[in-house]
């Protein structure tokens, strides 16, 4: 456990020296959703029409902004090679990285939701809804994330095909968030939706890991 | 009488062995850049691999630790395949590669500690300190690793040999890189002191190797 415990705090520490690189996606995020009233209107149906949708998009494209970090600087300064020479499990190795990526960078997006969720009129269940999916579902944005990362970490310039890559594997994701927060809305049920979303995330967590620790291993290659 | 004696001899140096190749060959890029190579480093043993530049010699030691796929061929620790005892090996090996593996936002304080405890070393951090004031690196602690020079980030990296005392098997490629002459006597008396002690060592260099210890060649070719 021990390794373990010391990586995570190794990550937490240097995500701590990297505070201005953190904080940019999470500025990038506010202002996304800050145009949007301003660019369609002060009306409040429009905004609580579109709300949900573009908070979830800011919020992918955001987290994609700030991805890379995941391995890029181990794997350029060495670091990736002591640590898949240390002996410890590389699929273990890969999760905490992910939790750690996903305490410092996804959870302060968490963290400032309620403030969009005013900007963009959502009334109390549908910030419920939304702040439901968004707990079950950027997990999984930082889980598959983590494969492609591990995967274009040995080319230069991954960033733009990082996009590509994972834009369209988070479709289901957004449509399925969406739709959780527009049956809020109407105030109806939306235990399915979490219920597929919940299904999705733990399928990734199961998987996720073992893939990215493949991937990582190649890129050595 | 004689038959016997032979192959007792046999078995004890197999016993010995501590890496072993046979019949390795690697292509990168399309390029066959050795084929059918064998070999094999015993306990004290110095494999020290010679060549000029994009002969291999750098992708042959990340195949032996497993880092790089071969295309064909194996490499053995303690006769066993090295990916079927690869926590084992990992457990006995400290690699040196060209990229130090030092975060440069960390100062060397934190990024050996955090090495020892991912490598499953207990080592203090007041052992920690000594080592860098052995090295030379008084007051440079906790300086972020971006901050030193070339030869100093070097040294830091170096500082690993000093604290896995789990490890019979050294693989450094270039150690000498950037290091002042103080530097390389350093490194070559605790090279050869590890040797001594029944380490062994693979490691590549392009200056000449002033070490007052048998060593065994390997010269790899630059192929077209």
């Amino acid at each position: 456990m021990t390794p373990l415990w010391a990586l995570f705090k190794r990550d937490l520490t240097l995500a701590f020296h990297q505070r201005a690189e953190l904080i940019q996606p999470l500025i990038f995020f506010m202002l996304v959703v800050s145009l949007f009233p301003l660019g369609v209107g002060p009306n409040p149906a429009t905004l609580q029409m579109i709300g949900p949708g573009v908070i979830w998009v800011a919020a992918i494209l955001s987290s994609l902004m700030g991805l890379e970090r995941l391995f890029r600087d181990d794997f350029q300064d060495g670091s990736l090679e002591q640590l898949l020479l240390s002996g410890s499990a590389l699929p273990l190795v890969a999760l905490v990285k992910v939790t750690t990526h996903w305490l410092t960078s996804i959870l302060p997006l968490l963290i400032l939701s309620p403030l969009l969720a005013l900007f963009l009129h959502l009334n109390e269940a549908m910030y419920w809804a939304l702040l439901a999916t968004l707990i079950l579902g950027t997990p999984l944005l930082s889980l598959l994330g983590a494969i492609a990362v591990a995967l274009t970490v040995g080319l230069n310039r991954g960033g733009v095909l990082l996009a590509l890559l994972l834009v369209p594997i988070f479709i289901p994701l957004l449509i399925f968030a969406t739709s959780a927060v527009d049956a809020a809305a109407l105030s109806l049920p939306y235990n399915a939706q979490l219920a597929i979303i919940g299904a999705m995330l733990l399928f990734a967590l199961a998987l996720a890991p073992f893939a990215t620790a493949y991937a990582l291993r190649v890129s050595q290659n | 009488m004689l038959l016997s004696a032979r192959l007792f001899f046999h078995i004890l140096r197999d016993t010995l062995v501590v890496l072993s190749a046979h019949d390795l060959s690697v292509v990168k890029s399309d390029r066959l850049l050795f084929d059918k190579l064998n070999f094999s480093v015993e306990q004290g043993g110095l494999l020290y691999v010679k060549g000029p530049n994009g002969a291999g010699k750098t992708s042959l030691l990340r195949v032996l630790c497993g880092l790089l796929d071969s295309e064909s061929g194996e490499v053995n620790f303690k006769q066993q395949a090295i990916h079927s005892v690869s926590s084992s090996f990992h457990h006995q090996l400290v690699y040196f590669g060209h990229k130090a593996g030092l975060n440069l936002r960390l100062s060397a304080i934190e990024n050996l500690d955090f090495w020892c405890k991912q490598h499953e070393q207990n080592v203090s951090i007041e052992q920690i300190y000594q080592t860098l004031a052995e090295l030379q690196l008084v007051g440079l602690e906790e300086l972020p690793i971006g901050h030193l020079s070339a030869g100093q980030q070097r040294r830091v990296a170096l500082a690993r040999l000093w604290f896995k005392s789990s490890a019979c098997l050294w693989i450094l490629d270039e150690p000498f890189t950037a290091l002042d002459t103080s530097g390389i006597s350093l490194l070559m008396n605790k090279i050869a002191d590890f040797l001594r002690s029944g380490g062994a060592v693979v490691m590549t260099s392009h200056q000449d190797l002033e070490l007052d210890y048998p060593k065994q060649e390997l010269v790899l070719e630059y192929r077209i």
